[in-house]
């Protein structure tokens, strides 16, 4: 196979199984601040319970985001070291900035968060914690911006094939910036609130953690219910911004291929790159031109515009729709799973089991979202690694043969799979664990130390 | 020379400082991961409290080191990195287990933690290789010919004696009892291949490259070059003399660790000394691999304010989990 296809897929792979983690993450720092508060403001264990089964999963997803995201900052200079030597100017010091100012400030208070209970105050270690979730959140800005400025370059000047910044409000700041990382704050507190929704289902369905799981749902529930139609009229304006500077990804996500008035929304279609037609066509007339142009009869420019110029269409096209659809269905499920839990007195014996089942299916649907997402956005900007600029063929590595691609491709894949099943597993053997197992390990009043701290706490 | 001609030297000692402190910090975690397997269950817990609060920022040093390459001297990265392309991905493969390790081998099932002990034993070994060939490889200029194999290879099974050694040390110093006492004999047992290890490669590095021989054996510098192998040889000699003695077991558990870390600034001093000005050896300098000048200031503004930040939360760090290893729990 081709070089270039080979170490687009080794550094997709790397990227699919790094953002799984940070989307767990950034929302989860913020939740346990939450958690940890409930339960020094409420004194309830369950809260107590609640936090101890979250801090590990958080610990164990930081450490997955880790050891992937080392990985991706080789891959830079393996897979495409025309990348840094163009455009170095502009992405080193995004990327500094994020390793100096958010991977540091995570990884140095996390040893605290983690295990300083009883060796530092309760403020020391809600500072500590508050921290780490900060950190997790500034280290999104640098990345975003710098995957935001290869979608919308702005600020920058290009000298002989090497670009120079102008601007570097300009560059953060791009026309993309806002909505990419607004869009990927709340689809990371989606795929959290979910997470915490289906494991809490399963717990109940188990018999276990009767109650600090129906706190958690209830937790996760509020939040997806909250920010679904937020994501909803968010994901509008990151569209129409992408129309407004990205025309062809958007034709390819509709699967316009020639450009046309009173489009329809494509619900279902084959596209068909052969023969640059839809096929089994099934749509809603003139709901695109609506959606996008707010006018029915709007003009869509389509993928003729751009030959040469324009991404595959099939995986965006699917993609987007995948996105779109599991969105629908996590809208659905968490008003009418709020509806019913709470009729229910969010009690862990009356919630309808069926609603359970659900719930515990879609454990992981932020996950599948977020890719689907990110893989429309992502494959729309190729042929470009920055958009319009340069081009992804021009900065792959030309010293590094197939083969050698290859294995490391399947090293990585063999290990990836490995590791993400053994996360599942062991997020659904904590789940299980009884409460009174989680409670044992609780710092004990006979041990002086602890049992101070924690008091302290209370009074601050 | 001007502000914009020192900014890539700046870089380069920031790089170096970096490089150091991951080599040091995550050694110590590598080295007691090279021991798990020496440990009984119990102990291994242990082992893993002594370093699980750390570990996390020790490794963001080498995204650091790695990151200044890939900003400052952009050039060298594509350079380095696609010779290294399967040591590196060894390498990270290695580092990945290790890491999840961590925090599988406490989070799964009671049957499973062996699996998690024996790979977190795989990935430090795996690691400390790869990183061990890859030096070895970037000492020689990554030249070719049937001897610089062999050169690398005698690094890749130095490095992670010398990592174990450090390891013990650290354990030493973290640990009581009867630990203690397995850490003063599993030091003594790494002694011996990490010293055979650093005379031969002191011998064969001016042999496989042309420029070090003349770097190191032209007076008057050869002269004031000696403190470095001399000091060495004090430090672990120092180390190696403590560790028959009782007291290394109370007051002065910490002087084999420290004796070892200088052993690792000397050493790195020594390198330092033999590639400059150079960051890729014969190829490419300093100046001639660094980024624009406007680019570096940026990031060094950054630099100026964060690092010392970082330093100043690092050691409060260290000073709250200061002292002997106990039981790790999340509260």
């Amino acid at each position: 196979m081709d070089a270039i296809i080979l170490a687009r897929m080794q550094f997709a792979a790397n990227m699919t199984f790094h953002i799984l983690f940070p989307t767990i993450t950034i929302a989860l720092g913020w939740l346990l601040l939450f958690f940890r508060w409930r339960w020094l403001t409420t004194r309830d264990t369950a809260w107590l319970g609640a936090y101890r089964l979250w801090t590990k999963v958080f610990a164990l997803s930081f450490a997955l985001g880790v050891v992937s995201g080392i990985t991706m900052s080789f891959q830079f200079g393996t897979n495409w070291p025309g990348f840094m030597e163009k455009v170095g100017n502009v992405a080193g010091p995004l990327l500094g900035y994020e390793v100096l100012t958010a991977f540091f400030l995570e990884a140095g208070f996390l040893g605290i968060m983690l295990f300083g209970h009883g060796r530092v105050s309760e403020r020391v270690h809600m500072t500590a914690s508050f921290l780490v979730a900060f950190g997790t959140t500034v280290s999104a800005f640098w990345i975003l911006a710098l995957n935001s400025w290869m979608q919308t370059p702005a600020g920058h000047v290009v000298v002989d094939g090497v670009f120079e910044v102008m601007n570097w409000f300009d560059v953060v700041f791009n026309p993309s910036f806002p909505y990419r990382f607004t869009h990927m704050m709340l689809a990371s507190a989606l795929t959290c609130s979910f997470l915490m929704a289906g494991l809490s289902a399963w717990q109940m369905l188990k018999g276990v953690a009767e109650t600090s799981a129906p706190k958690v749902m209830r937790v996760g529930l509020t939040v997806a219910a909250l920010l679904i139609p937020v994501q909803i009229l968010v994901g509008d304006a990151h569209g129409l911004n992408t129309l407004e500077h990205q025309p062809q990804k958007i034709a390819a996500i509709e699967g316009v291929w020639h450009t046309e008035r009173d489009a329809p929304l494509l619900l279902f279609a084959w596209p068909d790159a052969a023969t640059q037609s839809n096929r089994f066509a099934v749509g809603i007339p003139d709901l695109a031109s609506l959606i996008l142009t707010h006018d029915r009869n709007g003009e869509i420019r389509g993928l003729n515009e751009f030959p040469g110029q324009h991404p595959p269409v099939a995986p965006l096209f699917w993609g987007f729709r995948i996105m779109v659809g599991v969105g629908m269905l996590m809208l659905a499920v968490s008003w009418v799973g709020w509806w019913l839990a709470r009729r229910a007195g969010w009690s862990a014996d009356r919630i309808p089991k069926r609603l359970l089942w659900v719930l515990t299916g879609m454990t992981f649907s932020g996950w599948v979202a977020t890719l689907a997402g990110w893989y429309v956005t992502e494959i729309g900007r190729q042929p470009f690694i920055v958009y319009g600029l340069l081009r992804t063929a021009d900065v792959a590595a030309t010293n590094v043969t197939s083969p050698m691609i290859g294995m490391s491709l399947a090293m990585y894949l063999a290990l990836y799979l490995g590791l993400i099943l053994a996360y599942v597993g062991v997020l659904k053997y904590m789940a299980e664990k009884p409460e009174d197992l989680i409670e044992n390990d609780a710092p004990s009043p006979s041990k002086g130390r602890n049992a101070a701290a924690l008091n302290e706490g209370s009074v601050a | 020379m001007s502000f914009d001609h020192a900014l890539p030297l700046i870089f380069m000692a920031l790089m170096g400082v970096a490089m150091l402190i991951y080599v040091i910090s995550d050694g110590y975690d590598l080295g007691v991961g090279l021991l798990m397997h020496r440990a009984t269950a119990e102990e291994k817990d242990v082992l893993i409290a002594s370093i699980g609060p750390f570990w996390d920022a020790n490794e963001t040093w080498l995204v650091l080191g790695i990151g200044i390459l890939l900003v400052a001297f952009p050039k060298a990265h594509g350079v380095v990195l696609s010779q290294l392309y399967l040591p590196v991905t060894l390498m990270l493969v290695g580092l990945t287990l290790r890491g999840v390790a961590f925090d599988f081998r406490v989070k799964a099932k009671a049957s499973d933690k062996p699996l998690w002990d024996r790979l977190f034993f795989a990935g430090s070994m795996l690691a400390s290789l790869s990183q061990g060939w890859m030096l070895g490889r970037y000492i020689s200029g990554f030249g070719e010919g049937w001897n610089y194999p062999i050169f690398a290879a005698a690094i890749a099974v130095a490095l992670p004696a010398a990592y174990a050694l450090l390891g013990a040390a650290w354990l030493i110093m973290k640990t009581e009892g009867e630990l203690q006492a397995k850490a003063i004999a599993w030091a003594k047992l790494a002694w011996w291949p990490v010293v055979v290890g650093m005379v031969l490669i002191s011998l064969a590095t001016p042999w496989v490259s042309t420029t070090v021989r003349e770097r190191w054996f032209t007076l008057p510098a050869l002269i004031a070059l000696m403190v470095i192998p001399l000091a060495t040889g004090i430090s672990l000699l120092a180390a190696r003399l403590l560790l028959n003695k009782a007291i290394v077991r109370t007051t002065l558990c910490w002087v084999p660790f420290v004796a070892l870390i200088a052993v690792f600034v000397l050493g790195f001093i020594g390198l330092a000394y033999s590639i400059y000005p150079f960051v890729v050896i014969d190829r490419l300098t300093i100046w001639e691999a660094a980024s624009s000048p406007a680019a570096l200031k940026v990031i060094l503004i950054g630099v100026c304010i964060s690092v010392p930040a970082i330093a100043a939360y690092t050691v409060f760090s260290y000073r709250v989990f200061w002292g002997k290893a106990t039981e790790l729990r999340y509260a």
